[in-house]
Order: structure tokens, then sequence, then C-alpha cells
């Protein structure tokens, strides 16, 4: 199915689309990757408040290359989405309802998404100079230190994804590829 | 004797870091257009398009293809007749690499230690394999390499009574553990023989290899064209999100080894499958 979200995404939004959709996305998504994720997740330890508030809000996992005069954003597709799954479930706990990235979840994270209610999304891995024609803005927020790492929150027109991993657990990666396996 | 002095190679590296993020080889987008004619899956079909419409905006515009503009290797063929003048030709490549990657507006994606992992700010130091060869030119090739299908490559070191068999099997549990995370289409780089280190750099230079060119040995080329078959039969297809098209070559490289030995190195590469290459007479 196609559909088209803007920003905040909330629980009940996320629970209504399903692995499969694709879906354009508009509004607010912030970035973060490895160094940002473990950074938040030791703020969080500290007992500390995060540096953006992830309750109905998209990250995407991106670190994009630098942008030139006039730009607000170099190539921007996603990272590979496993690397965060030790940090994520934290973050879907607080209310955290959208993810874009690309790559496989493990069972602790598509756990925590039906839990709470949240999906995952891919984009398409190697495609950042496309993509970044859908972002319009961009702002460092957080992290500025990390260079490619900050948090950066993006305004977003159209950002094409596809959901992966539903809340209610289904998984395109291990459903789509059955239709097209040949035994030879 | 030929005389090159270090200036002629710092340049020359800075060009190809910037030539190899904003451009793909021929024999590269040609298979990524023979390919989006033949995935049988539309939804393949539409990410196939996407990619192929990247790679055009990436061209115009001026936007690396992909934004993990990667770690550069660079492969260096060096003369033996050929003298380097002015400075260390292996810092004159680390300062190519650093000006192209800041000059050319591509990721700093280095840190400086793996375990307190502060990014070192110009993407460099490069990673760089030198080759004697006969003559008096300088070969550089550099292949700026994504980390998420480099994660997702592995070294085997085989018994030679697994064989044939069991380098194929290598060969496919590596692609389809692989799956998504490697951004398919993929292109596969293979290493047989050699021993441990000598095996995973066959693996690398095999992507470096122009994909419509066939190996020598007969054995290798039935085996690439075998392997790439039975990869796109897996069914991941593009993006991992199924289809027909998981892989768009399969490149073997193979090197004499140990009485005892059979390592079997994949390197993995996603399709942005980058090089780009110079020689300096």
């Amino acid at each position: 199915m196609n559909r088209h979200i803007t920003t905040p995404l909330t629980q009940e939004t996320a629970r209504e689309l399903r692995a499969g959709d694709v879906v354009t996305i508009s509004g607010t998504v912030y970035t973060a990757r490895d160094a940002a994720h473990k950074r938040m997740i030791e703020t969080l330890d500290r007992g500390e408040k995060l540096p953006i508030d992830v309750k109905n809000t998209i990250l995407y996992y991106l670190g994009p290359s630098p942008a030139r005069e006039g730009r607000p954003i170099g190539s921007a597709g996603p990272t590979t989405a496993s690397r965060m799954d030790r940090y994520a479930p934290r973050l879907l706990n607080l209310g955290l309802t959208g993810m874009i990235a690309k790559g496989r979840r493990n069972e602790e994270v598509r756990q925590a998404m039906m839990r709470n209610g949240a999906v995952y999304f891919a984009a398409v891995g190697g495609a950042g100079a496309l993509l970044s024609k859908r972002i319009l803005e961009s702002e460092v927020v957080a992290y500025e230190d990390l260079g490619p790492e900050a948090i950066r929150k993006l305004t977003v027109e159209n950002l094409p994804v596809i959901v992966v991993l539903d809340a209610e657990g289904n998984n395109l990666y291990e459903t789509a590829p059955e239709k097209y396996r040949k035994d030879i | 004797m030929k005389e090159i002095h270090v200036d002629v190679i710092e340049k020359t590296v800075h060009d190809l870091c910037i030539e190899a993020n904003y451009s793909l080889s021929y024999d590269m987008q040609k298979a990524l257009n023979t390919a989006a004619k033949q995935e049988e899956a539309p939804l393949g079909r539409e990410i196939l398009g996407q990619l192929q419409e990247n790679l055009q905006i990436a061209g115009e515009d001026e936007i690396p293809i992909c934004q993990d503009t990667g770690l550069a290797v660079v492969f260096v063929e060096m003369g033996q007749d050929v003298h380097v003048t002015g400075g260390s030709l292996t810092e004159a490549i680390h300062r190519g690499v650093g000006r192209g990657y800041t000059e050319g507006f591509l990721r700093k994606s280095v840190v400086r230690d793996p375990i307190d992992r502060v990014n070192t700010g110009d993407n460099t130091p490069a990673v760089i394999h030198y080759d004697m060869v006969p003559g008096d030119t300088l070969t550089i090739t550099v292949a700026p390499k994504g980390a998420g299908s480099e994660n997702m490559s592995r070294i085997v070191m085989l018994k030679p009574a697994d064989g044939l068999e069991g380098v194929k099997q290598v060969i496919l549990d590596t692609v389809r553990e692989a799956g998504p995370n490697a951004c398919p289409p993929m292109v596969v780089g293979v290493g047989v023989g050699g021993n441990f280190e000598q095996c995973a750099l066959l693996a690398k230079k095999a992507l470096t290899r122009n994909i419509e060119e066939k190996p020598e040995k007969s054995w290798v080329a039935e085996l690439e064209e075998e392997m790439l078959r039975k990869i796109n039969a897996l069914g991941i297809g593009p993006a991992g999100l199924g289809g027909t098209t998981t892989a768009l070559a399969v490149n073997i490289e193979t090197y004499p080894t140990h009485i005892a030995c059979l390592p079997v190195a994949v390197n993995i590469c996603c399709h942005v499958n980058r090089h780009a290459r110079r020689v300096i007479e």
C-alpha cells in the first residue's frame, strides 16, 4: 500500500503501517548513528536528559557527506541498522516511533518495536544523491564535535521509504525474498 | 630511470578520490542498466530505477553517489625503473587523499584508533598496497570502500579436502548472510588460495577488475558464472526486498597455496563498486 505520513509519527499511525507499505515522509526527522547513539545512552545512564525528545520521533541512521555552498546537505543515504541494535530498545521505550536505515534488526529491537508501537523503514542504500533531494533543511542540534555523526534536525519532503518491520513484528526481509527464491 | 615528482602523485590521488566517488566505471553502469531491464520483482525494478537516477543526479549535481565515501584503498603498481623525487611516496598519497576528501566534499569516515574512535578529520590515513612491476610507469588505483558491505565480508581457512564445493559454500553463505545489510545488488570479490593475508588482498583486488573481463583459467570463469546464477536465485533482490538481482557480478582471483591450505576470502561490495585508475608516465 502507498502511504504518505507527516511527522510527528504517533504510536497510532505507526501501528497502522504494514511491512511492504511504500511510504513518503514529510516533516522533521533527526539523524543519529553509532557515536551519537552511544552518547545518548551514556546520557541516559547518568540520569540526564537527551538533547532531543525522541517521543513520536523518527530517527534516520545517517551520516551525510558535507554540503556544497548553498545546499542543505550532501549525499544522504541510510547506514546499516544492526550497529544501533544495542541502543535502539532503550530509545523505543522512551517513545521513539520510527527508524530509517537499511539491513536487518535483531530480535530485541523487534520485540521493543512491538511493545511500544514503532516501525522500521528502509531507505534505499547507496541512493544518497537521490535521497538528498528530498531534504530541504539541515541543522546540527547536538554533538557537533562528532562531525558526520552529529545529530541533525532534517526537514524532509516526500522522503521515500519502505516499511520493513511493522509493529506486529512482520518482517519484509524474510517474506519478500521467499517469493523470488529459486531452487537451482 | 624515469623521475616522477611527489606533487604529480598527490594531485593524481586527489583527482582519483573525487572521480571515484562521483561516477562509476562504464561496466558498472552498464550492469545496472541491464539488471533494471531483467529484474522480475516490481519493487526491485523500482529500486534499480532509483539507483540509475541516483547515478545521474550524482554526476549532474555533483553529489557523491553514496554518503559513505569510504576508506580510501589505494593500489600502487610501481615500475621498478621509476624514481620518486621530492619526498615520500607514501606521504604524498596520504596528502592526496586528505585534500581530495576535503576539496571534493567527501565524508570523513576514518577514526584515528579502533577503540578511542576520534575522527581524523580528513579521511586519512589511506590503506595503501604496493606492487613492484617491470617498467617505468606508476599506476594508481583508488578504490573507496564503504563499510556496510565491508562488514559483511569474511575469510575462511578451508581444508584442501573441502575442495571446490567448499569454496562455493563459503561464497553462498557469505552472500546470504550479507543480504540486505550490504546494499544489494552487490559485486562479490573472491580470493582463493595464497595464505591468510594474501587471500584477503586477492578478494579486494578482484573488486577492481572490470566486471566484463573474464579470468584466464576456465574453472575460474565457470565458477564465476555458476556463483552469479546461484546468488541471483537466492531471492534477496535489490535492497534485500526480494527479486532476481542480488549480485551484478562475481569476480574471482586465485593464487598458488600451501599443500595444507585452501583459504577463501569473500569481499562483498555494494552496487557502488568504486574504483578509478590512472597511469603516470
